[in-house]
């Protein structure tokens, strides 16, 4: 691919995604691009490219998509859903006690592994939540990604990945060779098309906030202006979980570190987290 | 360093499972059938064991069963590792005792998943 097309594709990426294409990262490109190629049948990345410039609207959209990374997993990093677990959860149920609603957002939610780990914390918390109105929604820009986040089926490798084997069995159905979420965690969620460099206010406000390993994929202003929108989201008592290897210090003063190598964040309140924050264990 | 006894009568999945065990910096002991692993147990009790199902002399669940019933064997955590992915399996296997279980083929990643999660790492 000439110097040209890959400036063209990376300003299209950065365009409608926000995520950043460095030289470096060109195997990339191959990588995910080549299966659209073979799908369309074309001869190679160069015509991919010239097509992209004709301006195949579609196209656009296809290539977008085939770039994102989708690479997520049932409670990733173990810890940070731990904290969520045993210290969020509680203080959330007590400071929510009179409301008795809960609302969750998963930005970059992918097929949906993370959003539907923190669904079964709840309902695995048992009586604690029982008559709450629970809203958990998971937002991401690949339709396909979402399309399947919506079925709930996973193979078996997907469920295998930091899903403790009592959950698999509590709630999921083995249908062949894949495992099936339950109905009751599929209607505690729901999954809508969106673009975090887009208004992400009417969304609404949150207590949780999941980005995790979103942010890396952005540049710093995308980062900021990202993290900006999501402090706005956020209850001022709500809790942000970034991905381990990501860091928000230094990039927002929205936000202050709870645990950051858990990726764990309150909002920042003269310098401090918010003292009723859920982030902290009190 | 944490120790892991690896049980299965495949001589080739007892050495990728030792490769994997050993990178996330566990030493490994390995055995071909429950009997032998429950001797080596007796000399000294592994921190975790994998355990394969179906094996010749003593089966996993024979094995799980009379871990349970050794002294110290109670502390053992277990990790079954079978290519039988059925729920009826699965279930009787933490019935009788399993911490947990993963259905083969497997990878690294999942062996990495389930010791962090059983917090080994």
């Amino acid at each position: 691919m000439t110097p040209d097309d890959f400036a063209f594709v990376a300003r299209l990426l950065k365009e409608r995604s926000g995520l950043i294409l460095t030289r470096d990262k060109s195997y990339l490109l191959e990588n995910r691009l080549m299966p659209v190629v073979r799908a369309r049948m074309l001869k190679n990345l160069d015509e991919l490219v010239e097509r992209l410039r004709g301006g195949e609207i579609n196209l656009r959209e296809i290539v977008v998509d085939a770039m994102l990374s989708k690479d997520t997993g049932f409670f990733r990093d173990w810890r940070p859903f731990e904290h969520l677990r045993k210290v969020v959860l509680p203080n959330l149920r007590a400071a929510r006690m009179g409301k008795r609603h809960l609302r969750v957002l998963c930005a970059g939610v992918a097929t949906g592994q993370e959003l539907y780990s923190l669904a079964m914390q709840i309902t695995d918390a048992g009586e604690s939540f029982l008559g709450w109105h629970v809203n958990a929604i998971g937002i991401d820009l690949s339709r396909p990604a979402l399309n399947a986040a919506e079925a709930g089926l996973y193979n078996q490798f997907e469920v295998q990945r930091g899903l403790p084997v009592r959950m698999l069995m509590r709630h999921f159905t083995k249908e062949e060779d894949h495992w099936r979420i339950s109905e009751g965690l599929r209607h505690m969620v729901s999954f809508r098309p969106w673009n975090l460099l887009e208004d992400l206010y009417p969304l609404g406000r949150f207590d949780i906030i999941l980005c995790r390993n979103v942010l890396a994929h952005f540049d710093q202003q995308t980062k900021l202006s990202v993290l900006q929108k999501l402090s706005r989201l956020l209850y001022e008592d709500g809790v942000l979980y970034v991905g381990v290897t990501e860091t928000v210090t230094g990039v927002s003063a929205s936000f202050i570190p709870v645990s950051p190598d858990l990726g764990i964040y309150a909002v920042h309140r003269d310098g401090y987290p918010d003292s009723r924050s859920m982030a902290l264990a009190h | 360093m944490k120790r892991c006894l690896i049980i299965d009568d495949s001589r080739v999945i007892r050495r990728v499972a030792a490769k994997i065990i050993q990178d996330l910096g566990f030493t490994v002991e390995e055995a071909e059938n429950g009997k032998k692993a429950l001797d080596a147990c007796r000399v000294r009790m592994p921190d975790v064991a994998l355990i394969d199902l179906d094996m010749p002399v003593m089966d996993g669940m024979s094995f799980l069963r009379a871990l349970r019933q050794t002294p110290g064997g109670d502390k053992v955590v277990t990790m079954i590792c079978t290519a039988d992915s059925g729920a009826m399996q699965i279930e009787q296997a933490l019935k009788d005792g399993a911490d947990e279980y993963i259905m083969k083929p497997f990878d690294s990643e999942i062996i990495h998943s389930k010791l962090l999660l059983l917090d080994l790492l």
